[in-house]
C-alpha cells in the first residue's frame, strides 16, 4: 500500500520533471531555431556594403543594387546615443531623489506609480503621443522627436532600477560619511552612487537595450530616411524602422537587406546583454566580502 | 536576589525581572517616575570638560529615551559609557554630533554643549561639528573603496586635493591607528579585502584623519574577535593623548581596561558617574555596585 502510493508519486514527480524538461527544451529548440533562421538569413545577405553603403533606392536591378544600411546602423546609434544623453542623466536623477531625497514625501508615491506606468506603456503609444506634441507642431518626422521618443521609454525604467539599487546601499555607508562632515550631496556623490554605479550601469544598459529593438514610437517620430543627415530637424534613419520597411517591400532584393538588418539588430541586443551580465558578474565577485 | 527574605522594605510587585527589588532608592524613584540625580564623583567634576551635558533630554516620538542628563566628558581622557541594553548610550552619544538628526521625530531638551557652545542651538553648523566630533560605528563601515580613499575621504570632502599632503596625511592617520604597516604594501586595494578588526582600526584611521576633536565610539568591538579587540583597546588609549574620547560599551572588562571615567547609565538617566576604578571597586550605589558586579542588565 505504501509502496504503491510511494511508486505513484514517484510516477508523478517522473512525469513534472519529464514535462518541465520537455517545455523547456521546446522554448530553446524554438529560439535557438529562429536564431538559426536569422542568422541563415542574414549571413548571406550582410556583406562589407551592408556597412558601407546607403540605400541606392534603385531595388529592380541586380542584388547589389539596393544598397546597404551604413545610415539606418550610424542612426539607430545617434538615436540611442542623443536618448541616453537625456533619458540616462534624467532616470538616474529620478531614482537618486526618489531614494534618496523623497523618504515618505507626499511627491514619492506619484513619482513611482508614474514611473511604473510609464514603464509598461505600449511603445505605440510613445509614438503617437510623440507625433502629436513634437512631429506636427514642427510639420514633419525628425531626429529630436525620435530621441525624445526613446528616452521617454528609458527614463522610468533607469529611474526604478536606479531607485532599487540604491536602496541595496548600506545605510551604514550614508551614517559613516554623514559622521566624517560631509553634507548629504557629498555623500551620495562620492560614496552611495559609487557604491551602486555597477548595478545602476546594469540598468541603464537593459533600458538601452529595450529601445534599440523599438520601432512603433520611431515610425511616428523619427520617421525613416535613405540618407543620414546632420541636420537634425529631419526625418532621421533607424535600424529598426529600415527593417520594417523592407520587409514589407515587393523587391526581394530590399527583404533579403532586411535579414542582414535584422541580424545586426539582433547581434546588438546580444552584446548589450552580454555586457550587462559581465558587469553583473564583476560587481558581483568585486562586492564579495572577505 | 530573588529571594524575598534579602529585599529590605516593600517589595514593589511590578518590578522588571532584570532589574534589583527594593532598597535601590535611584531605581525606586525611577519607577516612581521622580526625576533623579545622577551621583558624579567630584574627581569628575574636577576635570576639565570638552563636552558637557546639561540636563539632557531626548525623545523619539512620544517616547522618551534620556531624561536630564548632566555630564561632563573631560579633556584628553577615556570616558565608558556603560548600561543595560537600552537604556540610551547610544542615543547619548549620537547627540554630541548630532547623528541623531537622521531619525525622524526627535526632540531634545537641556543642552548639549562642546567647547561651551549648545551644538543644538539654531543655526549650529552640523557639518563643522562633525568634523570636529569623530564616529566610530558598532559594525565597521569602510566604504567600497580603496583602502587609501577611505583614509583620505574627509580630506577630500573638505577640499584638499594636493597629492603630497594627502599622501601625508593618509599616512600619520593610519599610523595613528596602528595598521600602517599591515597596510602601507596595499593602499590601493579595495578596504572590504581587510579583516574585520583591520576594517574597525581603518575606520579609527579614517575618523582621526581630518584631526577631531572629539572621537565617539559606539561599541567599537562588538563584532571583532578578542585579539583584534585588544589590538583597538591599544589603540584607544594611545588616542587618548590627543583627543578626548567617548565610548560606550557593553562590556565591562573593557570598560575597567580602556577608561578613566566611567558612567552608568540606566533607563535613560544618568546613574552613577566617577573615576573608571572607582566605579568598578568601590562604587557609591547599590545599583551600580549590583550593575558591575554582573548582577542584572
Ligand atoms: N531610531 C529610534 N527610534 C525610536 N526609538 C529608538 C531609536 N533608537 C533607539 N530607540 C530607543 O531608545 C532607547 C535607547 O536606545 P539606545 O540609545 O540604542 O540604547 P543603548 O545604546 O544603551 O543600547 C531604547 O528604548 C530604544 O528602543
Ligand atoms: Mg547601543
Amino acid at each position: 500500500m505504501a509502496t504503491q502510493r510511494l511508486s505513484i508519486r514517484r510516477v508523478i514527480s517522473a512525469g513534472a520533471i519529464a514535462g518541465s524538461a520537455a517545455a523547456s527544451v521546446a522554448i530553446v529548440a524554438v529560439l535557438a531555431g529562429v536564431l538559426w533562421y536569422i542568422l541563415w538569413r542574414g549571413v548571406g545577405a550582410i556583406s562589407w556594403e551592408f556597412f558601407t553603403t546607403d540605400p541606392t533606392g534603385d531595388p529592380t536591378g541586380d542584388p547589389a543594387a539596393p544598397g546597404g544600411m551604413r545610415h539606418a546602423v550610424l542612426g539607430t546609434l545617434a538615436l540611442l546615443l542623443m536618448a541616453s544623453a537625456v533619458g540616462v542623466p534624467m532616470g538616474i536623477l529620478t531614482g537618486v531623489y526618489l531614494s534618496e531625497y523623497a523618504g515618505e514625501r507626499w511627491l514619492a508615491g506619484p513619482t513611482r506609480f508614474v514611473c511604473d506606468v510609464l514603464a509598461g506603456v505600449p511603445s505605440i503609444v510613445v509614438g503617437i503621443l510623440g507625433y502629436e506634441l513634437l512631429v506636427v507642431p514642427v510639420g514633419g518626422f525628425n531626429a529630436y522627436a525620435g530621441a525624445a521618443a526613446l528616452a521617454f521609454i528609458m527614463a522610468p525604467i533607469i529611474a526604478r532600477t536606479t531607485e532599487e539599487m540604491l536602496r541595496l546601499v548600506p545605510d551604514s555607508y550614508r551614517a559613516g560619511s554623514l559622521a566624517l562632515g560631509a553634507s548629504k550631496s557629498q555623500t551620495i556623490v562620492r560614496v552611495v552612487l559609487p557604491a551602486a554605479a555597477g548595478p545602476t550601469l546594469t540598468g541603464v544598459m537593459l533600458a538601452l537595450a529595450r529601445v534599440a529593438g523599438e520601432t512603433a514610437p520611431l515610425l511616428f517620430t523619427a520617421g525613416g530616411a535613405r540618407l543620414i543627415s546632420a541636420d537634425l530637424g529631419q526625418p532621421f534613419p533607424s535600424l529598426t524602422q529600415q527593417v520594417f520597411d523592407y520587409a514589407t517591400s515587393p523587391f526581394p532584393s530590399q527583404r533579403e537587406v532586411a535579414w542582414a538588418g535584422v541580424l545586426v539588430l539582433i547581434a546588438l541586443l546580444l552584446t548589450i546583454n552580454l555586457a550587462v551580465r559581465l558587469l553583473l558578474w564583476r560587481t558581483r565577485a568585486r562586492a564579495k566580502p572577505r | 536576589m530573588s529571594t524575598p527574605g534579602h529585599t529590605q522594605g516593600p517589595a514593589s510587585g511590578d518590578a522588571a525581572a532584570a532589574a534589583p527589588r527594593a532598597g535601590y532608592a535611584i531605581i525606586e524613584a525611577i519607577r516612581r517616575g521622580e526625576p533623579v540625580t545622577g551621583q558624579t564623583h567630584e574627581q569628575v567634576r574636577d576635570q576639565p570638560a570638552v563636552i558637557r551635558a546639561a540636563d539632557f533630554s531626548l525623545w523619539y516620538g512620544k517616547s522618551r529615551a534620556l531624561h536630564a542628563v548632566s555630564m561632563p566628558v573631560p579633556r584628553h581622557r577615556v570616558t565608558a559609557l556603560i548600561g543595560p541594553s537600552g537604556c540610551g548610550k547610544s542615543t547619548l552619544i549620537r547627540c554630541v554630533n548630532r547623528m541623531n538628526d537622521l531619525v525622524e521625530g526627535v526632540r531634545v531638551s537641556g543642552r548639549m554643549e562642546l567647547e561651551g557652545s549648545d551644538v543644538y542651538a539654531p543655526g549650529t553648523d552640523v557639518i563643522g561639528l562633525r568634523r570636529r566630533v569623530g564616529m566610530v560605528f558598532q559594525k565597521p563601515n569602510p566604504f567600497p573603496m580603496s583602502i587609501f580613499d577611505n583614509v583620505v575621504y574627509p580630506l577630500r570632502i573638505h577640499g584638499q586635493r594636493s597629492r603630497s599632503e594627502l599622501a601625508e596625511r593618509a599616512e600619520r592617520a593610519l599610523r595613528g591607528a596602528a595598521l600602517w604597516d599591515e597596510v602601507k604594501d596595499r593602499l590601493r586595494q579595495s578596504a572590504l579585502g581587510l579583516s574585520g578588526g583591520q576594517q574597525q582600526r581603518l575606520c579609527i584611521a579614517r575618523a582621526i584623519a581630518a584631526d577631531p576633536e572629539v572621537l565617539l565610539m559606539d561599541e567599537p568591538c562588538s563584532a571583532l574577535d578578542p585579539v583584534s579587540t585588544l589590538r583597538v583597546e591599544e589603540l584607544i588609549q594611545r588616542v587618548s593623548e590627543r583627543y578626548t574620547v567617548l565610548i560606550v560599551t557593553h562590556n565591562m572588562q573593557q570598560a575597567s581596561r580602556v577608561s578613566h571615567f566611567t558612567a552608568f547609565m540606566y533607563l535613560g538617566r544618568l546613574v552613577e558617574y566617577g573615576p573608571t576604578a572607582e566605579i568598578f571597586q568601590n562604587p557609591r550605589l547599590p545599583e551600580t555596585e549590583q550593575y558591575v558586579s554582573g548582577r542584572f542588565g
